[in-house]
């Protein structure tokens, strides 16, 4: 440790702890460097949190695995510099390097499994970190384990020490990764998405420790995330990045009130906000994608999807950052920074009727699913009408998937009943479902990369949907009909002949749309179709579902745990937990109150970029229980802010009724329920 | 793999096993059938540079094994004498008897020994293929379905499997072809029984993770049949690393098949065989003169399996590039 005088102490608060200089990175290709970070500056100052956003394949990761010196063989940093507190950081070698990574700088990742150790205890990882880098005694670096366990607030830390990763949740996880970061007293600390694969309550349990960690411990942070809601809850400066490049860098506040660069404000008119629905402010998607990091254009990257192109000078020559606010450090890389009407309203969508709800195709009553010790599905009941979208929300566990499959035959359910359109499948497998009943209802998946075959071509996927649910027969007209459900879907028909691998995520997704409209089904299921994907091709996806369920009419089950999208999409929505419907109602009355308390802390947990609202922070204690071991009474009794002990983890809790839609099943008194506050807020600037 | 490249195979393999299995059966028709493979093998070998020039590797393996392929179409029109004939016993090497030349020298009863490598290559070729081709058939469908139908079918598929791997391997063969009866059908049997067990377990794995994946779930949903599933969703989706064992272990049955012959135990004399031609030579080879006819089917057999490893290594190495 050095000791500093107050002087150089008060010079290093003005001087950043990590600065990029004009840093470039390049990844060896086959056909020679292909350019993954141009031109990236950056300056970090000391208990400053940083946020680094954009879609995949943006070079956020890449300038992380930069500074960590992670760049393995392929990737090379090809111009510019990285100085840690002054100090060259692509100089050093050997151990002056290790005794800085996990030292000095720490890194969080997404994936908290993988971090850990599984063949260590908890404890024995932990106590490695001050043993290692300051050769403290295995007792006393225990003592300092467990009380840094304490700091990202886990509760029988004891416990923790002595158990094995896979025995504590991905939440927990998380929270000992970032308490291993944390031990070594980090300067700088790398965040890189590590909320993604956590589940949204558990991820705002982690968001709120991160926004503590500058103030609490001093230490400066890079968050790495794609979701700008995520940055604006836990950063204070952010960069925005597309393809490679910086485009817009400033205080949050500054850039997410005033973005000064189109592209920005694509991301934002492509993310549907708390009080709107699809109705009411449709989302604007940015047309086309990214371009490939080897065939970037020329002059401005965004240039070929931006509307605000102006030929033969945005294609020039490279754009520059420009500053536009100095005392907030704003700066945006666009020629027409100052030409563009930034106020202006974006321009609307499509223009949206409002879709015309039919009679009841789908009944589910009592439904209910038991895997030997598990209880997957209890009790559902609920119904869809023609042309509805009904939003099924909850976390994992809940149960959604499970139904999924149940609904669409690939397991049975032990009790209840789902009638379509007159028919009870609630105990029908798929291979005894008539042609007609299979293409009635047809399913989207979750990953685009899985949704579709690698091995065999798209057209020939699709044709073979057609075929087999005997929707046309006649070769010819099945290629015609391909073509048709290619328009649809809004893809080039020569994609047709393309390979899965050929396409983008969104691309592929389409692709799935297709192929589960190819028989003209009255209802299709959606398991998450669009968490997988990037935010501004979300839009588009999400415009394109509407769009076609408007036109056929289609019944949409909409699963997924994103509350914003279902939001924006659904008619009416049913929220689970551990198996059992919580509340359902429609989309306006389950957003205001009265909410069921474990909806409430669902909408607490969605991040909010968009500056105009401001939301009531709501954070749940503890983990979702295993559905192996459920609790006894009301399944949310053992999170529950508004538990009553001796009822809530007894007895099951009754159905109130608000309106003939409106049902929430709670023990709480009615009129505390209808006293609750709303969740959102909308801020008057 | 393309249509062009599958007729080529067609074009080769097809005529090559009749000749080798079925010769006495074809009579005059034997004359000719070899002829269109040789220019085939010479198309194939020249598409293999062209697509896999990147990976010298595979270019070296493709050389050694297209060398051997060659030999095998072309061993009837070459200017050969007899490989079974005895002539000369005991020529050195470059020898001239008769106004015949010995290039490779004879054997201890006259034989040519350069006619007995160049013949003796068709029978290892096509026995160690027709061997690993039903190997896979058996083991890949096995493993399919234990993979993919899970439940009773793996518990069954699995038990048996791991019967059979619990023998030795060379216990397994001598069992084998003593119950059965020694013949080259007999060697695909034993083949397989040591063979298939392992490429299930490896298809099994493959099938296992490729179930789990959207698309086999959207061909369920759309009630598509479980063969349809498993042979074309299932599949095709595994044959990368299919391929690369397939290759290795064509390596492998083919020492086997030259073990067993060299034991006495494989294809019957008097047609010529590399290991039926070490185990003959296995005597007179003790006195360094006449090593000879033991060293040039030695190293016949270990580059024809070195060509063949070196195609699977260039094949993995590209495979990992994408």
């Amino acid at each position: 440790m050095q000791i500093m005088s107050a002087q150089t102490n008060a010079a290093a608060r003005d001087t950043p702890i990590l600065e990029c200089r004009n840093l470039s990175i390049a990844y060896a290709g086959r056909t020679g460097d292909v350019p993954a970070v141009v031109d990236f500056n950056l300056a970090l100052m000391p208990g400053e949190a940083h946020g680094l956003v954009g879609e995949s394949g943006c070079g956020k990761s890449t300038i992380a695995l930069a500074i960590m010196q992670y760049l393995g063989r392929a990737g090379r940093v090809v111009g510019g510099r990285i100085l840690f507190r002054g100090r060259d950081l692509l100089a050093m070698k050997g151990e002056e390097l290790r005794s800085i990574r996990g030292g000095a700088i720490a890194m969080v990742y997404q994936e908290p499994m993988a971090s850990l150790n599984p063949s260590m205890t908890i404890g024995a990882q932990l106590i490695e970190v001050p043993m290692y880098h300051e050769s403290m005694e295995r007792r006393a670096a225990a003592a300092r384990a467990q009380m840094m366990l304490d700091r990202v607030r886990m509760a029988d830390g004891e416990r923790i020490m002595r158990s094995y990763p896979h025995q504590i949740s991905g939440g927990q996880q998380q929270r000992v990764v970032i308490a291993m970061a944390l031990l070594s007293n980090p300067a700088l600390l790398l965040l890189d998405e590590p909320t993604t694969a956590l589940d949204v309550t558990v991820e705002a349990g982690i968001v709120d420790l991160i926004r503590n960690i500058s103030t609490e411990f001093g230490t400066s942070m890079l968050y790495i995330s794609h979701n700008l809601g995520l940055v604006r809850e836990t950063c204070d400066r952010v960069t925005v990045m597309y393809s490679g490049e910086a485009v817009e860098v400033g205080s949050v506040a500054s850039v997410f009130r005033g973005m000064r660069h189109p592209y920005t404000r694509g991301l934002f008119a492509s993310m549907p906000v708390p009080s709107a629905d699809k109705n009411s402010r449709p989302l604007v998607s940015i047309p086309g994608q990214p371009p490939p990091p080897r065939a970037r254009p020329p002059g401005c990257f965004f240039g070929p999807r931006c509307a605000s192109f102006v030929a033969g000078r945005c294609d020039a020559r490279p754009v520059p950052l420009s500053s536009i606010d100095a005392s907030q450090g704003h700066a945006s890389r666009c020629l027409r920074v100052d030409e563009i009407a930034w106020d202006a309203a974006p321009a609307p969508g499509p223009g949206n009727i409002t879709a015309t709800v039919g009679d009841i195709v789908l009944k589910v009553q009592e439904l209910s699913k038991r895997f030997r010790h598990v209880t997957a599905n209890d009790g559902l009941t609920f119904d869809a009408r023609r042309g509805e979208t009904v939003a099924i929300v909850g976390e994992s566990g809940c149960g959604k998937s499970t139904f999924a499959r149940i609904l669409m035959g690939l397991i049975q359910a032990n009790s209840g009943s789902i009638d379509l359109a007159g028919l009870e499948l609630s105990k029908l497998p798929v291979t005894r479902r008539n042609a007609n009943t299979i293409r009635s209802l047809q399913m989207i998946f979750q990953n685009p990369f899985d949704t579709l075959n690698p091995s065999h071509t798209v057209g020939s996927q699709i044709a073979r949907v057609i075929r087999k649910l005997g929707v046309l027969r006649d070769e010819s007209r099945v290629r015609e009909r391909v073509l048709d459900l290619l328009d649809l879907v809004k893809l080039p028909r020569d994609f047709a002949e393309r390979r899965p691998r050929q396409l983008s995520g969104g691309q592929k997704q389409r692709v799935g749309v297709a192929r589960a409209f190819a028989g003209n089904p009255s209802v299709v299921v959606a398991d998450e179709p669009l968490s997988a994907l990037d935010m501004s091709v979300q839009a588009a996806v999400t415009e394109l579902l509407i769009d076609i369920q408007r036109r056929e009419g289609t019944t949409l089950l909409f699963i997924s745990h994103d509350l914003s999208v279902v939001r924006y999409l659904s008619d009416r929505i049913v929220v689970m937990y551990l198996g059992q419907i919580m509340e359902q109602g429609r989309t306006h009355e389950v957003f205001t109150p009265p909410y069921h308390p474990y909806t409430e802390a669902l909408l607490s947990a969605v991040p909010i970029a968009d500056q105009r609202y401001a939301k009531r922070k709501v954070l749940l204690t503890g983990e979702i229980p295993s559905a192996a071991n459920p609790p006894a009474g009301c399944p949310f009794s053992t999170r529950c802010p508004y538990r009553i002990v001796g009822t809530c983890d007894r007895r099951p809790p009754p159905v109130q009724e608000f309106s003939a839609s409106h049902r929430i099943a709670c023990h709480l008194p009615r009129e505390e329920l209808l006293a609750m506050q709303p969740v959102f807020e909308e801020v008057t600037q | 793999m393309n249509s062009r490249v599958v007729i080529l195979l067609a074009l080769i393999w097809f005529p090559l096993t009749a000749y080798v299995m079925f010769r006495s059966a074809l009579g005059a028709l034997a004359n000719y059938l070899l002829l269109p493979a040789i220019p085939s093998v010479i198309v194939l070998y020249v598409l293999a540079l062209r697509s896999w020039r990147e990976s010298w590797v595979a270019i070296v393996g493709v050389s050694l094994v297209s060398f051997w392929l060659l030999m095998a179409v072309a061993a009837p029109y070459l200017p050969l004498v007899d490989p079974n004939k005895p002539l000369v016993p005991f020529l050195a090497p470059g020898g001239v008897r008769h106004g015949i030349l010995f290039l490779l020298g004879s054997d201890m009863r006259g034989r040519d020994v350069l006619s007995r490598t160049v013949w003796g290559c068709q029978r290892v070729l096509v026995w160690g293929i027709t061997a690993t081709s039903v190997a896979y058939a058996v083991g890949a469908g096995c493993g399919l379905i234990a993979g993919y139908l899970g439940g009773w079918w793996d518990e069954f598929v699995s038990f048996a499997s791991n019967v059979l791997l619990s023998f030795p391997v060379m216990v397994l063969f001598i069992l084998v072809l003593n119950l059965l009866g020694q013949s080259g059908f007999n060697i695909i049997i034993a083949v397989t029984c040591s063979s298939a067990p392992v490429i299930m377990r490896i298809v099994r794995g493959l099938a296992l993770d490729a179930k789990s994946r959207d698309y086999i779930q959207a061909a369920q949903t759309r009630g598509e049949h479980p063969l349809w599933i498993m042979l074309v969703e299932l599949l095709p989706n595994v044959r990368g690393p299919i391929i690369v064992d397939a290759s290795l272990r064509l390596g492998y049955t083919t020492v086997a098949i030259t073990t067993l012959t060299f034991l006495g135990l494989g294809l019957q004399p008097p047609d010529p065989d590399w290991g039926l031609m070490i185990k003959e030579a296995a005597t007179a080879a003790l006195l360094w003169k006449y090593s000879y006819m033991m060293i040039v089917p030695a190293l016949s057999v270990s580059s024809l399996i070195l060509g063949i490893n070196l195609i699977a290594d260039g094949l993995r190495e590209m495979s990992l590039r994408d």
